[in-house]
């Protein structure tokens, strides 16, 4: 028999698709790029803040707990400081005299790191919304990665935001304008603390994080 | 336990001369009340602690209430003889006054060694904006002194001879007092996704005009 002739290796092979890894993957060859498991591994240990704010941060127990074991997902290590945690669940009602705290707990943390709002008030002050002491919102002061709708909601759904959070991390490429804010120079990462005023926070809003929604437009009934 | 107006008839006999108002309450539930000078109070209030047939020894709820202004009409018919010499007419006189408002404390007093109860005291403010301290009943009640301290920081009120008389809720730089019924609270919540009444009122301002709408079509659901 005679073997073919060696084809000689091109000088710059194209690099593997996805697909192409999965296959060798499935014959037992592990191939990898550091992107992929530099993120693989930071999604796999995202350790929560041991942090809690209201009635939603009974669920965030719960789904802490043996019946909905949030260690599955490998985050089961709530930190109770926050230079050791890297997703800061916001669970709860925030009030205007709790947001400073919140915002220098959120500095306090050193990136990588991850905010999920929990619930209908850390989303947008919930049924407090139109009162005068509840935050409407925490992404008005810190960015947000992950809201989780609910009043409170269940630890099923907890556990669906953090795999959403996963998902979104792997998704992160770790160069380029699209790299996560950690690996850029031109970000700053620091929030502003508000500062208790005669009548309200001030400032009432971050406006590199947040900006008010389009007005929405209503038709008048005729 | 005696009633309201037995209650008042004894404090009578007890302190001539105090301030003693029944106050009916025409609900079924009938706990009428009795409001109390500022001279006094703090007699009055420690009688009703120490007296045998009364020991009142609980005071369980510390209530503010706000009364606004509000313009009375009162008609009144006046018989306007005639000056032909025919029967006199019946005229209605419609004429208008202006009732002061206040602010007010309200105490509910418990026995409970005795077992009975509530006894209601009122204390009245002279008016909303500069009379507006009353009493303190903490060196009697112990436990007034949080409830106090809350009517001081929602309403307004001073009282006299509170041993710590800060605001409990809002923080310490606050200015206003958000349970009075004219306050105005931070504008700071844009659009509501159902408004009506006040609601839609106020998310009217952040609407743009009429005429603007094709402008704002971009922005959302029309």
């Amino acid at each position: 028999m005679s073997e073919p002739a060696p084809t000689p290796a091109p000088a710059n092979p194209a690099p593997l698709t996805d697909a192409e890894r999965d296959e060798l993957r499935r014959h037992g060859i592990l191939l990898t790029s550091l992107q992929e498991i530099y993120n693989w591994g930071r999604s796999r240990s995202i350790w929560p803040l041991n942090f809690g704010l209201a009635c939603c941060a009974i669920e965030m127990i719960a789904a802490s707990m043996a019946r909905f074991d949030i260690s599955r997902f490998g985050s089961e290590v709530f930190r109770p400081s926050p230079r050791q945690a890297d997703l800061l669940i916001v669970s709860g009602t925030v009030t205007k005299k709790m947001a400073p705290q919140v915002i220098r707990l959120w500095n306090q943390m050193p990136e990588p790191k991850y905010c999920i709002a929990m619930g209908a008030c850390a989303i947008s002050g919930g049924p407090f919304k139109q009162g005068y002491n509840v935050l409407k919102g925490i992404d008005r002061f810190i960015p947000v990665d992950i809201y989780i709708p609910g009043c409170p909601p269940r630890p099923e759904a907890l556990l669906n935001g953090l795999v959403q959070l996963q998902a979104k991390i792997q998704g992160q490429p770790i160069a380029g304008p699209d790299a996560p804010r950690h690996l850029r120079d031109d970000i700053n990462c620091d929030c502003p603390v508000p500062e208790f005023g005669a009548h309200d926070l001030e400032p009432s809003q971050n406006p590199t994080v947040w900006q008010p929604p389009a007005p929405l437009v209503r038709t008048e009934k005729a | 336990m005696e009633t309201v107006e037995q209650l008042r008839d004894r404090l009578l006999a007890r302190f001539p001369g105090a301030a003693l108002t029944v106050v009916t309450n025409p609900s079924p539930s009938a706990q009428h009340s009795l409001v109390i000078g500022h001279a006094q109070a703090v007699e009055i209030a420690t009688f009703l602690r120490d007296d045998p047939a009364l020991r009142l020894d609980q005071c369980s709820n510390v209530t503010g209430v706000d009364w606004p202004d509000k313009e009375v009409t009162e008609t009144t018919k006046v018989t306007v003889p005639d000056p032909a010499g025919g029967p006199a007419k019946v005229v209605a006189q419609t004429s208008k006054r202006l009732e002061p408002g206040y602010l007010e404390v309200v105490y509910h007093l418990y026995s409970i060694s005795l077992r009975h109860g509530p006894v209601i005291l009122r204390l009245r403010t002279g008016n909303r904006t500069d009379q507006v301290s009353v009493p303190s009943l903490t060196p009697v009640w112990r436990s007034c002194e949080f409830q106090e301290r809350e009517v001081y920081d929602l309403y307004g009120v001073q009282f006299t001879g509170h041993p710590d008389l800060r605001r409990i809720l809002m923080w310490d730089g606050f200015q206003d007092h958000p349970m009075r019924r004219d306050y105005v609270e931070p504008d700071d919540y844009q659009w509501e996704p159902t408004p009506h009444g006040e609601v839609m009122a106020k998310a009217k301002q952040h609407y743009p005009a009429a005429p603007a709408a094709p402008a704002a079509k971009e922005g959302g659901a029309a």
